[in-house]
């Protein structure tokens, strides 16, 4: 019998769920550290952003609307995905040029990572939320929501602990997410998304743009529907007017560790409400 | 009266005159700028006018800084950060601090009258709420100066170093002690700007700076109008920025931080709905709904400036609210008796004529109780517009006046997307005695403060801001503390 000949994977977007093409017909070559020719991923354009914004934006209240026990049991179903896969995941960061031994330990470190934050889905509140004793009599207390629609600007390095550190804190709390990645941790992304449509994260939570993020995240900054822009992951030569742009909507702008942990990672993409009520008979 | 009428003449009820006695205010005829504990005139010598907007009367000359001059504040701030103020234990800043609320309290009546003097607003609010607010301000965040390691457990905090601080002309001292305090208690140091219209209190404030010894640099006000809060946003020896203001300068200051990578606070603009509902203790409504716009002249970021009433008690509760608007008292702001005051300036006036010509010219019904307007000082009287659509100007943009829009509603659904339907997102008013229906509205209202079955309030414990475009961060309570110190790099407490 022949031996069998490999099926190549085709790359494509990942909005609300669904894998397009990009509308432009764009593509970009990934290679492997040695220069092997991966795939024609999609190069995701200004349409293809907004697509996504959209998708984001329909997801939102619904995702919000879940319970917080909900939401961190989801999250937890992608790291058990994620496990059963962890032999792809590892293989995608050795054609980045990872040795075995660094490849697994960036996988199991990045399942742990979002198993970490899958836990803080009905915890965050009590963290960061107050009951505040004014001098009067009403009852105060303050509590965070979510932000609303996230664009996440994906680290290069670490490609897959990088994402997945920066995506979990947005989603966990009840933010839908649009992920800009590209070049080779684009790669990393794509696996994620296959993770991501195969378990019960409903369409337009997470939406993955593979592409140039110089070229999508002025687009991003720009956009009066986002109210949040994760530049972790930004590329050093992202232009001042560009990030300006943001305070045409007040956006919050966000740049942290790109491996780090913390709830008040999740706080930056928090809103604090207070709820005042008067206390008598 | 026929039930028609919206506009029933006032109770024939005659107060007579309780003015304020000025005389525990001395206004200097010139004020420098306060900078490394002295008042300094500004390099240029270039100076401006406060008026008292009630009645025109020319009160003193102020400095008018220029970037010099804010360089020169700004370099005081730095050495003041790199020494005294930079090696003090928390336990000594906050000290500092209990002694500024001490000293706020016990010249508690000579502020208020200057604030009404330079302001316009009542002397009933400047003494009963901008007063006690501002002392609690500083008491409440004095506490917190040797705690920050129970505030911020698991992380290493540490102040930014100087943080540029420029504050609006509607409650002048109080939103410089809610900017000042939890900078000071968290141990940055600061270049304030107060309001061009409205700086006498923050100059006097220096002087009780002075009496309580805090040292020379720790706080630095420099006076002006745009351009000296330009330069201040521009100085590259700020390191942190706050701001309350209007929206449109909020953005361009969040333009020029970003380009800095400065941390920003923001407090801008508010349309907030004020939501009736048929099930609510109406007459504590009509009260609520008119401390919500009419308090201030409606000079408050967090006016309720929109009324959604449920339809099934729109008409009642309009003809309820208009008597009771017609018994507001308007005029002297110094008279313990008056309910409104006299508009901040000359320009406010003009903004507030303009957007209501437009309210008429778009097609909304114009309602103004007969009420007569003094002949000197700026004036508008108390306002409401019926027959509202959401398309137009006024149910739109921020007056910032005394100006009512009124819309109904028919569901909790309808209310909420009414609500909602706007780019700001400060605050909110609700009113049920139906509980269930007052957390449903709570979490659903996208704004970062709710005050259900009561309006208005504020406590130094009780985070404040916005949500979208009314900015981000918090003031007010532990929240209100983070803005102002940064995290250590490398600290411990990192999860998995």
């Amino acid at each position: 019998m022949a031996e069998h000949m490999p099926v190549d994977k085709t790359f494509k977007l990942f909005i609300g769920g669904a894998f397009p093409r990009s509308e432009s017909g764009r593509t970009f070559q990934l290679h492997s550290a040695d220069g092997k020719l991966l795939a024609n991923a999609a190069k995701a354009s200004r349409k293809d952003l907004r697509e996504a914004v959209k998708a984001a934006r329909g997801a939102q209240a619904g995702w919000a609307g879940r319970t917080a026990y909900n939401r961190g049991q989801v999250l937890y179903r992608v790291a058990e995905v994620m496990e059963s896969r962890k032999a792809e995941f590892t293989s995608v960061l050795r054609e980045m040029g990872q040795t075995a031994r660094t490849a697994r330990s960036e996988v199991d470190r990045s399942i742990d990572r979002w198993v970490w934050y899958a836990g803080w889905a009905d915890k965050v509140h009590q963290v960061l939320g107050t009951v505040n004793p004014v001098a009067g009599p009403y009852f105060n207390f303050t509590f965070p929501e979510p932000t609303g629609v996230v664009v996440v600007a994906s680290p290069d390095d670490p490609p897959l602990l990088g994402l997945l550190s920066r995506l979990a804190p947005v989603i966990v709390s009840g933010n839908t997410a649009v992920v800009a990645t590209g070049g080779a941790a684009a790669l990393a992304a794509v696996t994620l998304a296959e993770v991501l449509a195969t378990s019960d994260v409903p369409g337009g939570v997470v939406n993955i743009l593979t592409g140039d993020k110089a070229e999508l995240l002025p687009w991003a900054l720009g956009h009066m529907d986002v109210n949040s822009v994760d530049l972790t992951g930004a590329p050093d030569g992202l232009a001042d007017d560009a990030v300006a742009a943001a305070a045409d909507n007040v956006k919050r702008i966000v740049r942290a560790d790109p491996a780090g942990a913390s709830p008040h990672m999740i706080g930056d993409f928090l809103e604090m409400k207070t709820v005042w009520h008067p206390i008598g008979r | 009266m026929a039930p028609s009428d919206k506009t029933p003449e006032p109770f024939g009820i005659d107060y007579a005159p309780a003015p304020e006695s000025t005389a525990v205010v001395d206004i200097a005829d010139g004020y420098g700028h306060f900078i490394n504990g002295d008042f300094v005139e500004s390099l240029s010598g270039a100076t401006f006018a406060t008026v008292n907007p009630a009645t025109e009367e020319h009160l003193a000359y102020v400095a008018d800084g220029s970037a010099e001059d804010v360089d020169r504040a700004v370099a005081a701030a730095r050495a003041a950060f790199e020494g005294p103020w930079g090696q003090m234990s928390g336990s000594q800043r906050g000290k500092y601090l209990f002694r500024i609320a001490r000293q706020l309290q016990e010249r508690s009546r000579e502020f208020a009258v200057l604030e009404t003097l330079d302001g316009g607003k009542p002397i009933k609010e400047s003494r009963d709420l901008d007063l006690p607010l501002s002392a609690a301000w500083f008491f409440y965040y004095a506490g917190w100066a040797d705690k920050l390691e129970y505030a911020f457990p698991n992380r290493t905090m540490a102040p930014h170093g100087v943080a540029g601080q420029i504050v609006p002309w509607n409650f002048p001292l109080m939103m410089a002690a809610w900017k000042l305090a939890p900078a000071l208690a968290a141990g940055n140091t600061v270049v304030l700007k107060p309001a061009e219209t409205t700086p006498l209190t923050a100059l006097l404030l220096a002087d009780v700076l002075r009496d309580v010894d805090l040292p020379p640099g720790v706080v630095n006000i420099v006076t002006g109008a745009g351009v000296t809060g330009a330069a201040l946003v521009d100085h590259p020896g700020v390191d942190k920025l706050a701001f309350t203001g209007s929206t449109g300068v909020g953005k361009a200051i969040q333009r020029a931080a970003s380009a800095r990578r400065i941390p920003l606070t923001l407090e801008l603009g508010g349309k907030a709905a004020h939501i009736v509902f048929e099930d609510s203790a109406v007459d504590q409504a009509v009260e609520g709904v008119v401390t919500g716009i009419y308090s201030n002249q409606g000079h408050v970021c967090c006016a309720g400036s929109r009324l959604l009433v449920e339809e099934s008690i729109a008409d009642e509760f309009v003809e309820r609210l208009m008597r009771r608007i017609s018994t507001l008292r308007l005029g002297d702001p110094l008279d313990k008796n008056t309910d409104v005051g006299a508009i901040n300036s000359a320009d406010q006036l003009q903004r507030i004529t303009d957007l209501v010509a437009t309210g008429v010219a778009e097609g909304a019904d114009l309602h103004q109780p007969g009420c007569d307007l003094p002949d000197k000082g700026y004036w508008f009287p108390p306002t409401v517009f019926t027959g509202v659509q959401q398309s137009h100007t006024v149910a739109r943009e921020e007056i910032f006046g005394p100006v009512l829009t009124v819309q109904t509603f028919r569901t909790a659904e309808e209310a909420v997307e009414k609500a909602n339907n706007t780019p700001y997102g400060l605050s909110a008013g609700i009113w049920t005695e139906k509980g269930s229906k007052i957390l449903w509205m709570a979490e659903k209202l996208r704004a970062g403060v709710v005050w259900a079955n009561t309006y208005n309030r504020f406590d130094p414990a009780s985070p404040f801001g916005g949500y979208k475009e009314s900015g981000f961060g918090r003031e007010g309570g532990l929240h209100g503390l983070a803005p102002y110190l940064r995290e250590r790099t490398g600290a411990k407490g990192r999860g998995a």
